[in-house]
């Protein structure tokens, strides 16, 4: 059983999806699909587990055809963290998003949701687990596709057009990405990516290498949106239902992130991606436009989703920054910030998921007064903004400490002033939308307001408190981020 | 012999032209098309392209499906048919998607161009 | 050792404990108020049972908490920190005591949340005092910053707004700008931001490294107000008189110069500081002290020529700092304490005559000594202590600071200070003229005597206080010594 677990943390939730499918009724897909999250969360922990527990990969041949012709499921450090913090963001926002999903999606499509969210977890888990290169485009357009209707599935029409303009984006990405696994595919005959690793080890200054290697990582850039491939987030975040967005932005991106460290480090090779190419230089530039393009716009937005849209692709940067640092602090930065983004900006969304529900809208100006109606949502606010910010104490701080090492390992101390002046953007914007909760009266005739569910606000503090105690305590992230970090730069020998 | 080998490099690679072709043609019509459905259309030839990338290597002429029998000698590669079967169904999907996104968006705009829908929008 | 470290653990729990009970008493203002007097006078014992101990020569720790590698939260104290929690907590009481009268006679709102938010700025200021590295320093100096933000915009009006944003936006991000890169700098230069005797940046760094961390430092520590960055203190004079004087006695500034001295001595080290790469910093502080005492001159509104003074006085401590001898470094923790009684007594004074006579216009002034006799004695204690007039306490910082500077023969330090007692001189003794010698010239708008007798009381205290460390200087002064006795 245990040594099959690979196969099943796959298997189940696609033939559970199948399941809700045909069921259709609302309490009950819930139930499975809860059920099946928290079942890929437990399988994923274990997994990672006995990673840790025996220093070893797993690695399961599906099918029972040895890699490289059958496909390889292989479970390392890094995989097997990306695994946990998808499963468990899974399984959190689908005890969030009930009375949201109710409220925000037609009666008759609550069963689909449940179906479409379960393809989707299961593509997320797909692209992290597996270790073929075209296996990771089969989960990806899985995940993809059901994002799409996930978003689609919002009552404002505008969700709609956002899916479209998703789709377009998106599969222009994964197209891309196949194509560059096609280029290397016709000069290695491999898609096993260890496998791929190995034989692309001579051919690696080949232009069909280095074009395959070009649209890979544009490909997996829009995947990404990182700046300026990023078009497709701000209105896709803004207005898919709540729940959709708080998984979106714990995870979509963050596994597309986890497939290029894979591509640069593992199947290209520290040696070639980051030492012989400019790529480092490109990623650096781009994240840093990202950082203070995504601030900037965000200091402008009205409505309060699409700010925290906005404020994502700044903090992909950070992440994607820690990448182009290509030193082991830097990175270990990067690692931490996608478990750390992912709590901190799913709590702010299931937040402003709340604010939705109670006020109606997302916009700033409707929020007057929430800081006296709904404490509990507007405090986490606060605090939520605080890690952000990365005010020390929270997780914000833990990554923006690595990432600033790890420039000044480089020598690049103007890196750090750009990453504090950031900060300070980051501190406007959430001070912004704090201040008109607390500080403007909530006009006479406006609809009175009160604190959202329970079991959304229970959620929500959660992760927030998430986000203080792995601010002191980082033995989880930091310890499990520096192994994956030694695997990554270790996997060139 | 200057000439011809450029001839050989042209037409050697007369597969990988045309998915050059197919890259650029579909993107284009991405680009530069408002109308959405247009715009799927360009997306399938993109995605069109891949297939002609991944199969065409595979090929060798006088070569069969791998049958084990005396008679056959030199195989094509059958994976790269196989993995582009998956890539057909994804594309397949893909195209029907945004189909019924597209319907959606009619209903809900009374137009599928996309100047109409999106500028005619307060998207904050 | 280890009941002293609980005793540390103990200084800052009590005032956050005391901030959970205050905020769930707030429909029964009496237990409140009690709450808070009580956390007061239990973190008043704490703090003092820690100083024999230290006078002794010992130097509580606790263990360090590992937040990384390398980055840990630790406390310990030494005698810098030992003077200003102190301070913080011997304020804390009677600033308590003063609070109730004056929040109660002017029936300020939200007063759970004041008293609330003012136990955690207590709690975030026994954090600074007892920091045992850097982080924790500015952990807790950040954590300071936030909770006293609800209590500079109290009232809640635009004015209060505004001035809070400018609070705000100026402490956090000269600390985020600034200070932060200067907190990481460190660390990877020294490898540790531990404090340690004698500093912990490694011989032979550039000298061009050095005046940059210490442009960040000094700047970076927006609450030691060196100019520009003292934009913040004259904006928070929205709010009510107990937080000026939380702001400008007991914790805020405090915190700041605490901060200044506390990097000077134990992350430069002095023989680093007295180098001349750092020697920016005595002409910055020093045109500072001027620069703001001719402000000061010019204010007709009483708290914001209290502010500017402040701004001025703050600067006395900095430019002590970085004269980077021993002497001087006595002089800077004798100024902060003296500076901190003072100071209280003077807001205390100017809360009291707004709460008696809704008076805020130095110009309305005239013969209010008559009507409010304990006040204006307790004004002029806490001027002449500001100016530095024996028998009071700011005397003494001046006397240290003074013969530092003839030690080295500073001629420019010895002309700021001697201008600068001028300038005092020239704004506050006309308060006192006014007050005692003329003629009423605006008639007040109901007959008022002194204010609520807890007011007189917590100021008359101060006052009291202020003449008593003239005369009892022993225990900060042989904290202050145990500091540079170390160094020597």
């Amino acid at each position: 059983m245990l040594d099959q677990l690979p196969a099943i943390i796959i298997a189940v939730p696609l033939i559970a999806a199948a399941v809700c499918a045909l069921i259709r009724n609302e309490t009950v897909c819930w139930l499975i699909a809860l059920v099946v999250a928290f079942a890929s969360f437990v399988g994923s922990a274990t997994m990672l587990g006995q990673v840790q527990k025996y220093g070893e990969d797993i690695s399961y041949k599906l099918g029972g055809w040895a890699p490289p012709v059958g496909i390889e499921y292989k479970v390392d450090l890094l995989a097997g963290y990306v695994l946990v913090l998808v499963s468990l963001i899974a399984t959190a926002v689908l005890i969030y998003g009930r009375q949201s999903v109710k409220l925000e999606i037609k009666k008759n499509l609550h069963g689909w949701y449940y179906t479409m969210y379960l393809l989707c977890m299961c593509g997320l888990l797909g692209i992290v687990i597996t270790g073929d290169a075209f296996n990771a485009f089969v989960f990806m357009e899985i995940s993809s596709l059901s994002m799409y209707t996930l978003i689609a599935l919002g009552k404002d029409r505008r969700a709609v057009a956002a899916a479209y303009q998703y789709l377009i984006m998106g599969t222009i990405g994964a197209t891309m990405y196949i194509i560059g696994v096609g280029l290397l595919f016709t000069i290695t005959g491999t898609l096993n990516m260890a496998d791929l690793a190995m034989r692309l080890v001579p051919l690696l200054d080949t232009p069909a290498a280095i074009s395959g290697m070009a649209f890979i990582i544009v490909g997996l850039s829009l995947k990404i949106a990182l700046f300026p491939l990023h078009l497709w987030l701000p209105n896709a975040y803004a207005f898919a239902p709540s729940a959709v967005t708080s998984f979106l932005a714990a995870t979509a991106t963050k596994v597309s992130i986890y497939l290029l460290m894979r591509y640069l480090y593992t199947v290209f090779g520290f040696g070639f991606s980051i030492e012989r190419t400019p790529i480092p230089e490109v990623i650096m530039v781009l994240s840093l436009l990202a950082i203070f393009a995504g601030s900037f716009t965000a200091l402008f937005q009205e409505n309060i989703k699409r700010m925290l849209a906005y404020s994502s692709v700044a903090q992909i940067g950070y992440i994607t920054l820690g990448i182009a640092l290509a030193n082991a602090t830097g990175l270990t930065g990067s690692l931490v910030h996608i478990f750390n983004h992912a709590v901190m900006k799913g709590a702010l969304f299931m937040l402003v998921g709340g604010i939705a529900m109670q006020v109606g809208t997302v916009r700033l100006s409707d929020m007057a007064g929430a800081g006296k109606a709904m404490p509990l949502t507007m405090f986490g606010f606060v605090l939520g903004g605080f890690s952000m910010i990365g005010v020390p104490g929270t997780v914000g701080f833990v990554s923006k400490w690595y990432l600033a090492m790890g420039a000044l390992e480089n020598g690049w101390w103007w890196i750090v002033a750009l990453l504090m002046l950031s900060s300070l953007l980051v501190l406007v914007y959430m001070g912004r939308v704090i201040e008109v909760a607390f500080f403007r009266e909530r006009p006479v005739d406006a609809i009175p307001l009160k604190e959202a569910p329970k079991s959304m606000i229970v959620t929500a503090w959660v992760f927030l408190l998430a986000c203080v105690y792995l601010g002191f305590d980082t033995s989880f992230t930091v310890g499990v981020a520096e192994q994956a970090v030694n695997v990554l730069l270790g996997g060139v020998q | 012999m200057e000439g011809l080998n450029e001839l050989a490099f042209v037409l050697g690679g007369v597969n990988h032209w045309i998915t050059v072709f197919l890259i650029m043609a579909g993107l284009y019509i991405i680009v530069s098309r408002s109308n959405m459905i247009k715009k799927l259309v360009g997306l399938s030839i993109f995605q069109t392209s891949v297939y002609l990338l991944y199969v065409s290597p595979g090929k060798i002429i006088g070569g069969t499906a791998p049958i084990i029998s005396d008679d056959f000698t030199v195989y094509s590669n059958p994976l790269p048919h196989v993995l582009i079967l998956t890539a057909i169904v994804v594309g397949v999907a893909t195209l029907a998607l945004g189909l019924a996104l597209v319907i959606r968006i009619n209903e809900a705009y009374g137009s599928i161009e996309e100047d109409d829908v999106y500028s005619g929008e307060d998207w904050n | 050792m280890t009941d002293l470290s609980l005793f540390i653990v103990a200084a800052m729990l009590i005032p956050a404990v005391g901030a959970g009970l205050i905020a769930s008493s707030g429909s029964r203002p009496n237990v409140r108020e009690a709450y808070t007097l009580v956390t007061a006078a239990l973190l008043f014992g704490v703090v003092f049972l820690l100083v024999p101990s230290v006078l002794q020569g010992a130097r509580p720790a606790t263990e360090g908490f590992d937040l990384l590698p390398g980055l840990s939260i630790q406390f310990v104290i030494e005698p810098l920190g030992m003077i200003f929690a102190m301070i913080a907590s011997t304020l804390w009481i009677v600033n308590s005591i003063y609070s109730i009268g004056y929040m109660r006679e002017n029936k300020e709102n939200k007063q759970t949340i004041f008293y609330t938010c003012f136990a955690i700025a207590i709690a975030s200021t026994m954090g600074i005092a007892f920091a045992g590295n850097l982080f924790t320093l500015f952990l807790f100096y950040e954590a300071l910053t936030l909770s006293t933000y609800p209590l500079v915009t109290h009232k809640g009006n635009d004015d209060a707004k505004a001035g809070g944003r400018m609070y705000l936006g100026i402490l956090l991000s000269t600390s985020v700008l600034f200070l932060l890169p200067a907190v990481i700098a460190t660390y990877f230069i020294a490898g540790t931001g531990d404090f340690t005797v004698g500093g912990i940046i490694p011989e032979g760094e550039s000298p061009y490294l050095i005046a940059a961390l210490s442009i960040l430092f000094i700047y970076g520590i927006g609450k030691a107000a060196v100019m520009p960055v003292h934009r913040w203190l004259p904006a928070a004079m929205v709010a009510p008189t107990p937080v000026s004087a939380l702001l400008h006695a007991v914790a805020v500034v405090k915190a700041g110069v605490f901060s200044v001295v506390k990097v000077i001595v134990y992350v430069f080290g002095l023989d680093l500081f007295s180098g001349d790469a750092t020697s920016w910093v005595v002409y910055a502080a020093g045109f500072t002290v001027l620069v703001a005492s001719i402000i000061a001159l010019g204010q007709d509104n009483l708290k914001r020529r209290l502010a500017y003074s402040t701004v001025s006085q703050l600067s006395y401590v900095v430019l002590a700092a970085a004269m980077a001898t021993p002497l001087a470094i006595i002089g800077a923790a004798m100024h902060i304490t003296a500076h901190a009684f003072g100071k209280i007594t003077l807001f205390f004074a100017a809360g009291s005559i707004y709460t008696a006579a809704h008076k805020t216009e130095i110009s309305q002034l005239n013969g209010i000594g008559k009507r409010m006799p304990f006040t204006m004695a307790a004004f002029t204690i806490g001027a002449l202590s500001m100016i530095g007039v024996p028998p009071t306490a700011g005397f003494l910082g001046k006397w240290y600071i003074l013969s530092a500077a003839m030690e080295l023969k500073d001629w420019f330090v010895l002309f700021v200070i001697f201008v600068s007692t001028l300038l005092n001189t020239g704004y506050f003794v006309p308060i006192i003229y006014r007050a005692f010698f003329k003629a009423e010239n605006v008639p007040p708008a109901h007959e008022h005597g002194e204010a609520p007798w807890p007011v007189v009381l917590a100021l008359s205290l101060t006052a009291l206080g202020t003449l008593a460390l003239f005369i009892f200087p022993e225990v900060p002064l042989a904290l202050a010594k145990a500091l540079v006795g170390q160094i020597l």
